[in-house]
């Protein structure tokens, strides 16, 4: 199977089916990844990951990802702080092109970034994080790593917890499982959460223990830096009273509750540091499947399958 | 040039006309209106049968970009654009570089596209020194230069006195003044309208508070100065909800609207089209339904394109780094006549109001009206003629128009000023 899009831009595009076959080539992905087998399915094509971003993990993942498959991989950090103009970035991707390029992997603050490449380049465009719009493969990793550890999507409760106005995490997760048939809740002070999110199918609450209660996934996001909450949030303390999860608030979720985190942790803020050892916790796993599932992205979208 | 346009439908809302007839035009002015008028042997007949003839459009709200900015419009480009578009006059808009914020400034703008020969330039000049909003500008001395209104438009004049001042001071002169109504710390960052689509797409919102907050505070300076206030571009239900307010309070305002904020809403961001990124933001169905409304009602006075050209390179950039403004001259008069008149949400009288005697009466301007004794300024309209919105056709050097590729009906057939033909069928005729 292949993806309908030459590209990968966000969750929003997906439809159901392209999901649940991504997802079914990233299992497949991740048993042959855990079992050792070497794959050459991509030998010859050429992956470049341009970030605009600063991002150890998401970068390395794709690059593992894309190396697993025998694929050549290029990676170009760009400084974050060049507000970047549109002919310079398009200059320096048709640019690459030219070089042969099978895959641009792109991070960049703007929201819409991927779009605006895709629809100028014949390469494959995969979304790796554009601004506050989406990061189509962490949700992808969420979906996986529920999916392994309750063994279905449908008809759960997931609680999305924190700065949610700044994360593309969540807006991803929410179009990824609400399409699954998950029921989504959306939790964080209301300077950070936008009620409008409603009308994308979320359930929206500013108390976290309303999101938390019999929540079969409780996903922490990461607050953004200092730079972006200034001033939305009257100061870390406060915040970390009234939002950060601790064992107490996590005992209103069911029993058998996934707890995750798309990292990096901020320590202590998102969640108390004893729940990063608790069982519950698969934000080690989502490092894990987030290999897999950009296997499983690039192997679609180039043919690799 | 003589001329007599020949069995046209003319629609004069000064004299309360819409019939077939003739108007004969000598030396630059209009003779006379009726039917079967005879053409005298050094007469060129124009003829108009099927078409509408009307006094000359006025697009009170354009930016030219010149000086400073010649690589987005010059003067030439922009009038003959407004030429192209049955445009007999246009207001340029003083956020220039330098910006109009002196006589010498005016004087230039005018000495320029007088020598060019195509529709009629009136500039605006700056509320404020250099346009920061900390002083107002010698509004005497601009309006002794040709002057026709104040605007620091692009931006508001944030400070509340500084705002009362000029509109205190703008009494002098009997000038309006044309206020870009947006709270900049409420906008700051904004891409696109606040609503569920900035925060779908992420992109960071605008809220539409942002434009009613200014209104409702100009609107009480108004009160309080007795000043002429001119509201520029509106764009949200809740601004047409204060000007109404404000016009049984009898407060002295008059406002205007642009057609795309009439006619699109923020759907059309859509996949990051910066050929909609346009500041107002576009908003939701309920402001197009409300801004529609109020426009069939006649609470809103004037239809404006706010043509704001950008370089193409500028234009196709990722949506956050792209400009705010589109390319709007040439395509106002079909967007009315196709959305506007022909499915009866205003007539043609009430569109030839909102193109042409309201702004001339806004801002003290000759035209508006084809009584005999006014400069020949006429717009000749083919109500029949659709074709394609295509912007390598257009005039303007600014190419960014997010009505790309519409079929639209009623396009300007001719445009004359002063008894000059300057557009013919979509052609600029040289002088």
């Amino acid at each position: 199977m292949r993806l309908r899009s030459k590209d990968l831009l966000g969750l929003e595009e997906l439809s159901v089916e392209e999901i649940r076959s991504l997802l079914e080539a990233a299992r497949r992905y991740r048993r042959a990844y855990a079992a050792g087998e070497r794959l050459n399915s991509l030998r010859g094509r050429r992956v470049v990951n341009l970030f605009y971003e600063p991002s150890t993990r998401t970068r390395t993942s794709f690059e593992i990802a894309a190396r697993s498959l025998g694929a050549e991989v290029v990676n170009i950090n760009v400084a974050a702080s060049s507000m970047v103009k549109g002919e310079n970035l398009l200059d320096t991707v048709t640019t690459l092109e030219s070089m042969g390029l099978a895959c641009l992997v792109i991070r960049h603050s703007s929201a819409g970034v991927p779009h605006f490449l895709a629809s100028r380049i014949r390469a494959a465009v995969v979304n790796a994080g554009d601004g506050w719009h989406e990061h189509p493969t962490q949700a992808l990793l969420d979906l996986l790593t529920i999916q392994e550890r309750k063994g279905r999507l449908h008809g759960l409760k997931v609680a999305i917890i924190g700065d949610i106005l700044h994360s593309r995490v969540a807006r991803s997760d929410l179009w990824g499982l609400s399409k699954v048939g998950a029921e989504v809740w959306l939790c964080g002070p209301p300077t950070l959460l936008p009620p409008a999110l409603g009308q994308m199918g979320a359930r929206i609450t500013w108390r976290p223990e309303e999101a938390l209660e019999g929540a079969d996934v409780v996903i922490a996001l990461r607050l953004q830096g200092e730079r972006q909450v200034q001033g939305l949030l009257p100061s870390l303390r406060e915040y970390r009273r009234l939002y950060r999860l601790t064992a107490e608030r996590l005992s209103l979720a069911a029993p058998d509750a996934v707890l995750m985190h798309p990292g990096p942790v901020n320590r202590g803020v998102e969640l108390s540091p004893e729940l990063l050892e608790d069982p519950r916790s698969a934000i080690a796993e989502q490092v894990t499947n987030g290999v897999a599932v950009r296997m499983a992205v690039l192997s679609l979208l180039l043919g690799g399958e | 040039m003589n001329w007599l346009i020949k069995g046209g439908r003319v629609v004069d809302p000064a004299q309360g006309l819409d019939d077939v007839r003739d108007v004969l035009v000598r030396d630059g002015r209009i003779i006379k209106v009726g039917p079967n008028l005879k053409a005298a042997p050094d007469c060129k007949e124009l003829e108009a049968t099927g078409k509408v003839v009307a006094p000359g459009f006025i697009d009170m709200h354009v930016h030219l970009r010149e000086p400073g900015q010649e690589d987005k419009e010059t003067i030439e480009s922009g009038l003959r654009a407004a030429a192209r578009g049955g445009f007999t006059a246009v207001c340029c808009m003083p956020n220039t570089d330098p910006p109009l914020d002196n006589p010498a400034l005016i004087a230039y703008v005018l000495q320029k596209s007088r020598e060019l020969n195509l529709s009629r330039l009136y500039p605006i000049a700056n509320i404020t020194k250099g346009g920061r909003g900390e002083e107002i500008s010698e509004m005497v001395e601009l309006a002794e230069a040709g002057a026709v209104a104040f605007s620091d438009d692009g931006r508001p004049v944030p400070n509340s006195r500084v705002m009362r001042q000029a509109m205190e001071y703008a009494r002098l002169v009997n000038r309006p003044i044309v206020s870009h109504c947006e709270d900049l710390e409420l906008t700051r960052g904004g891409q696109m309208n606040e609503g569920p689509y900035s925060y779908r797409w992420g992109l960071r919102g605008m809220p539409a508070a942002a434009e009613e907050i200014m209104v409702a505070r100009d609107l009480r300076l108004a009160a309080l100065t007795g000043g002429r206030l001119h509201l520029a571009h509106l764009s949200s239900r809740g601004s047409v909800e204060l000007l109404r307010l404000a016009r049984r309070e009898g407060i002295p305002v008059t406002a205007e609207v642009t057609p795309h904020h009439l006619l699109l809403t923020e759907e059309t961001v859509k996949g990051y089209d910066t050929s909609a990124k346009v500041n107002p933001p576009l908003r939701g169905a309920e402001d197009t339904r409300a801004l529609k409304q109020a426009l069939a009602e006649g609470l809103l006075d004037a239809i404006a394109s706010d043509h704001a050209p950008h370089t193409r390179e500028e234009k196709e950039a990722e949506f956050e780094a792209a400009p705010f403004g589109i390319s709007g001259l040439e395509t106002v008069v079909p967007l009315v006549v196709t959305f506007l008149i022909l499915p009866g949400i205003i007539s043609w009288t009430r569109a030839v109001s909102l193109l042409s005697r309201q702004p001339a009466a806004i801002l003290g301007l000759p035209g508006g009206s084809l009584t005999s004794g006014q400069a020949a300024d006429i717009t000749v309209i083919d109500p029949d003629l659709e074709m394609p919105v295509d912007p390598q056709q257009f005039q303007s050097r600014g190419k960014s128009t997010p009505f790309r590729g519409w079929r639209l009906r009623g396009w300007p057939l001719a445009t004359m000023v002063g008894g000059n033909l300057v557009m013919y069928r979509g052609r600029i005729l040289e002088p």
